[in-house]
């Protein structure tokens, strides 16, 4: 059930972003998280992030889109540093970049349908009719139908949330996209679903992604390149071909879900 | 000497400090929101409703808070005036005592006991789930879309709700004068008009709109400032409440001393 690709979109193809991640460090009080973190994203390029609960993996992501003051480091999104560029430029940033965090955040006062137009509307209640049926054409690539468009968030379980949250993050058609835990909470036909569509987005419309996952099979569908995440530091990375041939113990370790 | 001497009194000092730094931080938060507050965009329907939620539905808890005060008042001021036969003083001092400081300084309360708390709850949620995060990243500011209304509204709407408070408050009063203690209605509310003035009513006004904003700060800045979870939420809402209970009553005593002082 691949999103099949909509030649319009197909036309406006997006030039993707450039990511480029120096020596990123971010401590809360006396607790290092983020310990020189160097990464990169090429344009339309697909990197999963991995590494143990805990490890920083959505702070990293928080750091990027300007949520979290980092403490040192730079991030530079299509030569913008996200650390000290003025407010107007991050805007233009934010305008083309989509986001899911980790526990969906749906803005619980509204409903379904307006929570996915949001980045649109801004929460304002204008276009309504229009609005409404473009959330049910977003609902259906996430797999929901429209029968949810009209619920509030508070009355459909965990994975639909994750998957509203999923269709609100990429509604603007941002060329940037940053998918904390997509899969978590979802059985493997939905998980695929959306494995899918984030595929589809790099693939097909050209965005540049950053997802973070422990799912080692949604990994491995949607990753370009993969990198760890452990202490601090990007351990490994490498193209998704090599995860098996890494040669880095924790890797391994990591992916084979060894404890020993 | 010396040492035992900053012993003593250097948690107090730096007990002050934290509190003029809140104080600070607290008055950049306004600074930032009053700012949002006359920037496009503007969002007139979460100003409406808000006006609602903290309005509207608080009219029968200020409504019952001024006639209960209202009533008791009258009883008090005619007990303690026989003592000195001045328990013709009822009318002029009931309204006195209401318009200038009970009905603005209790409804001022009530409402931040129902609305600071419920702010706070709110934006503390919506700061522990990222929701606030994620306002950010759909390119909204939260000031402009949850923390301006509710201030601006809460301005607004405390004037209103502390008129309608005045007249249930001297209506209290009236009530059991008239009924209770057997004063004559017509003199009765001939003696209150005399009494009251454009000045009373007007500080009246300014006290509940300087109360409407303390309130509304206090709990969008305790909800906006959440952390830690679930737990996060309790504690704001706590300090919301409290905190909004004090900056009332402090300000109602600056602008009493001000305007009568
Ligand atoms: N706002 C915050 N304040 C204090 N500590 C935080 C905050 N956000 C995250 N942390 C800490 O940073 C560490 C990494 O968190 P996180 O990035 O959420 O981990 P994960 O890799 O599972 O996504 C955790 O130990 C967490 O307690
Ligand atoms: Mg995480």
């Amino acid at each position: 059930m691949s999103p099949a690709p909509d030649p319009a979109a197909m036309e406006e193809r997006n030039p993707g972003a450039a990511i480029e991640i120096a020596g990123l460090r971010k401590s809360f009080g006396e607790k290092i998280v983020l310990n020189g973190v160097n990464l990169g994203v090429r344009p339309g390029e697909s990197l999963v992030i991995i590494g143990g609960s805990g490890t920083g993996k959505s702070v990293l992501l928080k750091c990027i889109l300007g949520l979290l003051q980092p403490d040192s480091g730079t991030i530079m999104i299509d030569g913008i540093d996200m650390t000290e560029a003025p407010g107007g430029d991050r805007a233009d940033v934010r305008r083309r970049t989509g986001m899911l965090f980790q526990g969906g955040a749906l803005f619980d006062s509204l409903n379904v349908w307006r929570n996915v137009t949001f980045a649109l509307t801004q929460g304002r209640a204008r276009k309504g009719r229009s609005m409404r049926s473009l959330a049910v054409e977003l609902l259906a690539k996430v797999g929901l139908d429209e029968s949810v468009a009209d619920l509030r968030p508070a009355e459909i379980s965990g994975g639909m949330q994750k998957r509203v949250a999923l269709a609100r993050a990429i509604a603007s058609r941002p060329d940037l996209v940053f998918f904390d835990e997509p899969t978590t909470g979802l059985d493997p036909i939905r998980a695929n679903t959306i494995n899918d569509l984030i595929r589809g987005l790099v693939t097909d419309l050209g965005c540049s992604a950053i997802t973070i996952t422990h799912d080692m099979e949604s990994a491995r569908r949607i990753a370009d390149r993969v990198a760890m995440l452990h202490e601090g530091r990007i351990i490994w990375q490498g193209p998704v071909e090599m995860l098996d041939d890494s040669g880095n113990a924790r890797v391994d370790k990591f992916i084979n879900g060894r404890t020993d | 000497m010396t040492d035992s001497f900053t012993r003593l009194f250097a948690p107090i000092g730096a007990a002050a400090l934290s509190f003029f730094a809140a104080i600070g931080r607290a008055a950049i938060f306004a600074g930032r929101a009053l700012l949002a507050a006359v920037r496009p965009p503007y969002y007139p329907a979460r100003f409406v409703q808000q006006l609602l939620s903290i309005g509207y539905f608080s009219l029968p808890v200020v409504g019952l808070t001024a006639l209960f005060t209202g009533a008791a008042l009258a009883q008090q001021i005619y007990v303690g005036g026989e003592r000195f036969n001045a328990a013709s003083t009822v009318p002029a001092v009931t309204v006195i005592a209401i318009v200038r400081e009970l009905a603005p300084v209790l409804g001022g309360l009530m409402v931040a006991g129902r609305v600071s708390s419920a702010m706070a709850a709110e934006l503390g949620t919506m700061r522990v789930t990222e929701q606030i995060d994620a306002l950010v990243t759909l390119r909204t500011d939260p000031f402009q879309f949850l923390v301006a209304p509710r201030l601006l509204a809460a301005i607004v709407v405390l004037p209103i709700l502390t008129l309608v408070a005045n007249a249930i408050g001297v209506m209290g009063g009236y009530l059991l004068a008239v009924y209770r203690l057997g004063f004559n209605a017509a003199s009765y509310l001939e003696t209150t008009r005399d009494y009251l003035e454009v000045t009373d009513i007007v500080s009246s006004l300014v006290k509940a709109a300087v109360f409407g904003f303390v309130l509304a700060l206090m709990g969008c800045y305790h909800g906006y400032h959440t952390s830690g979870g679930a737990a996060g939420v309790g504690r704001a809402t706590t300090n919301a409440v409290v905190s909004a209970f004090l900056l009332i009553l402090l300000a109602n005593l600056v602008i009493t001393v001000l305007v009568f002082g």
